[in-house]
């Protein structure tokens, strides 16, 4: 498995001809792929841009949307924006945490989902906003949480 | 508008907000009026935003101008039976004043009629995939008259006689960065677009970039022939998957017409353009921060006693711009200095696009004079306080800016006033707060929002920050001393002066700002122990009043067990086990859960 990986990228790598000026667009790739970045992958970036591994790293770990650790199947996405916050986005996120009994930031043991506090997503007309792996939910009030949690119960089957 | 399509069909249907919103919208209303045999008449248009987020979908049908809010997939059918077949409104899809009157021609709507929208002239006026489109509305005219019959020094000048202040965040003058660009040494120079919006609750770089990009690129080439330079980059975060792909779909049908490559309309000037993909960090919006980025490393500020105008992107001269300082460059050529400098004030011309959210009726992008006053922009344009609470403050200009209070609500917004109010016009992102929302939790809130923004360099910044929040964070959990006041103040003040980039010097002004207009805020958390304002968790309790008629629905829903009380009988909240999440306040039908 692990080399089909490192092939990956090193086919996405050859895609942007190996410009270290492009070597953010070459992370957002792998992000986008494997919904997370692999340290090992990011060695291998570092390898073929001929960049320091610390470099690769500190850019990996420098951008909120990046993640060195694996992501649940369901990413939730709890918007921290302004609008978010003074129309009870904290207080939706603690919601989540309860029903998913993990911390934002954390992921379900068994992989299934995960919580995330993110920066303002610009949907403020719809606050307190919440992305499941990008699917919008609007106003989403504390009592919704476990009905918004269960939508991802649905999907379940035809993820895997 | 759309001059050549008016000609062919009967009436257009622009709609807007259906990318995220809506995306069976447009496959809905061109198959009914396939269905319905008014292919030949009616065109459906997939337009950018027109900035009413509050309402979207909307729905405008040109050129009758009646405009419809909420349109959903649903609608459709009856939609285009009663309005395009028979020529009637359907009265429950237009837009209801708050002042409960109902309005069914777009003119009419206060929320625009009210506003006066030069950078978001073609926002949801026409398709932005379409180069002809906005030909056809004049777009490119001012390419020509800049390239044929200007100088590139009477480009700048006419900038310069406009009062053009950068859109981005600090109002910097355009036409003197353009100066010192053109005058820096070098043959490569570059040009920059910044489309990293970084503030929380601002969308209208995105907006912009999505239903106009090539006004975008339009200033863009003017302002490279006025630099000299023949390379430009607009730098997008990949987050705004939309604005890429609009932005370079512009990019590659200018280039079809001409309008960007070599030989630029036969005028002998060469220009290149490149979208560059960032990913979002609010530090990352800062001109030398965006520079790294591009070049490939980490959006990371840093000092600039050399201005990027001389020494910027890959050590050349670069003149950065944000889309929207871009996007007025060719109305400006194009309409003349004057008539731009005589709308505003003397010191800041133009107008402003004002992002509105937070607890406003009309949440969405407002774009007014500069000049105009709070009071205007809240109750005119944005249609006033939901549910009848009571306006408190606005807090403009993000995490940088700070909070306006009640008793301004007359005063002018223009650069100026804001800064000696001790807030910052910004990118102009307003959030509204009502008296249920506490201004020292949103400080707070901004502190920790900006504690993992900071780039760590400056130690005023990066320490600054954390004391400070930790600071609050003690004061909205009661366990504040008066002398922190005193404290933060103080601290502020030195965060300001002593860190080196834009981001560090306006960090505290939320803080400062706070403070400085609502003292009395701070003293009733920390010697009452008490949240005006009902928000910060350790100083408030959940209670039911005697609205409660039992129904059992806040008993069932809380998560602690905390509620008890018999059936149709008044129910009660246990102070031990509640942790006021507001799980009842949220489900109660009746009014029943209070806070205090």
């Amino acid at each position: 498995m692990e080399q089909t990986k490192l092939e990956r990228v090193d086919e996405i790598i050859d895609c942007y001809g190996a410009d270290k000026a492009l070597s953010l667009a070459v992370l957002q790739e792998i992000q986008t792929e494997y919904n997370y970045l692999p340290r090992e992958l990011l060695e291998r970036v570092a390898e073929r841009l001929g960049l320091p591994e610390g470099e690769v790293y500190r850019m990996a770990t420098f951008y909120h949307s990046f993640s060195t650790k694996p992501r649940g199947d369901f990413c939730i996405r709890v918007c921290m924006g302004t609008a978010c916050h003074v129309n009870g986005g904290p207080r939706v996120l603690e919601a989540f945490e309860r029903e998913l009994g993990i911390k934002a930031g954390e992921s379900t043991p068994d992989g299934a989902y995960s919580l995330e506090a993110t920066a303002c997503l610009g949907a403020c007309a719809q606050a307190p906003y919440v992305t499941i792996n990008e699917e919008p939910h609007a106003k989403v009030t504390t009592d919704r949480v476990s009905d918004v949690v269960a939508t991802c119960n649905c999907a379940l089957p035809e993820a895997e | 508008m759309n001059t050549s399509k008016t000609q062919k069909h009967r009436a257009d249907l622009l709609v807007s907000c259906v990318h995220d919103r809506a995306p069976d919208l447009i496959p809905a209303l061109e198959a009914e009026v396939k269905r319905r045999g008014l292919e030949g008449e009616v065109k459906v248009v997939e337009a950018g935003c027109r900035g009413f987020c509050s309402m979207g979908p909307v729905l405008l049908i040109q050129p009758d101008g009646t405009f419809y809010v909420n349109v959903q997939p649903a609608d459709v059918p009856e939609m285009v039976e009663e309005t395009l077949v028979k020529g009637r409104v359907v009265e429950r899809m237009t837009y209801q004043e708050p002042s409960s009157h109902a309005c069914a021609l777009y003119e009419d709507i206060s929320f625009y009629s009210k506003q006066h929208r030069i950078v978001l002239r073609n926002c949801g006026m026409l398709n932005p995939a379409s180069v002809e489109e906005y030909i056809a509305v004049g777009g490119y005219e001012a390419v020509g008259k800049a390239l044929f019959d200007m100088t590139p020094e009477g480009v700048i000048e006419e900038v310069k006689k406009a009062g053009l202040r950068g859109r981005g965040g600090a109002g910097f003058a355009a036409a003197r960065k353009w100066e010192t660009g053109r005058k820096a040494e070098g043959d490569i120079k570059y040009v920059l677009a910044n489309g990293d919006e970084g503030d929380p609750n601002c969308f209208m770089d995105r907006a912009l970039m999505e239903a106009d990009p090539h006004s975008i690129l339009e200033g863009m080439i003017i302002g490279a022939y006025a630099m000299d330079a023949h390379q430009g980059y607009i730098y997008i975060p990949y987050e705004h998957t939309l604005s890429v792909k609009t932005m370079r779909n512009a990019i590659e049908s200018a280039r079809a017409y001409g309008l960007i490559g070599e030989d630029i309309l036969g005028s002998g000037f060469d220009f290149e353009v490149e979208v560059r993909v960032g990913a979002h960090s609010f530090v990352g919006g800062e001109s030398t921060a965006l520079m790294h980025a591009i070049e490939g490393t980490v959006s990371e500020p840093r000092p600039k006693h050399i201005h990027t105008t001389e020494v910027g992107l890959w050590g050349k001269p670069t003149c950065l711009n944000n889309v929207k300082t871009w996007n007025l460059v060719p109305e400006i050529i194009g309409k003349g200095a004057e008539w731009f400098a005589s709308i505003g004030t003397e010191k800041s011309t133009g107008t402003q696009v004002f992002s509105l959210a937070g607890k406003i009726n009309n949440v969405g992008l407002a774009e007014v004079p500069m000049g105009t006053t709070i009071r205007e922009l809240i109750f005119d344009v944005g249609g006033g306080i939901p549910n009848g609470r009571e306006f408190k403050a606005i807090q403009i200009g993000g995490p940088s800016g700070g909070a306006v209070p009640a008793s301004l609500l007359d005063m002018p917004m223009d650069y100026e006033t804001l800064e000696e109010a001790g807030s910052m016009m910004g990118t102009g992102g307003v959030v509204v707060l009502d008296d249920r929302s506490c201004v020292i939790d949103v400080a707070r809130y901004f502190l920790d929002f900006l504690k993992d923004q900071s780039c760590g360099k400056c130690s005023s910044c990066r320490e600054g920050i954390r004391y400070m929040l930790e600071m609050l964070t003690n004061i909205t959990e009661g366990k504040g001393k008066m002398s922190d006041l005193e404290v933060l103040e103080r601290m502020g003040k030195s965060v300001k002066i002593s860190s080196m980039c834009g981001l560090g010097k306006s960090v505290p002004n939320p803080v400062l700002s706070t403070l400085r207009h609502f003292r009395d805020e701070y003293v009733a958390h920390i010697e009452d122990h008490k949240c005006p304002a009902g928000v910060c968790k350790a100083l408030i309790e959940h209670y039911i009043n005697d609205q409660c008629n039992g129904c059992g629905l806040c008993l069932r829903k809380c998560p602690q067990d905390a509620i008890t009380g018999e059936k149709k009988e008044l129910h009660t909240i246990d102070a031990e086990k509640c942790i006021q999440c507001g799980v009842c306040f949220d489900v109660c039908r009746f009014d029943a859960v209070g806070v205090r």
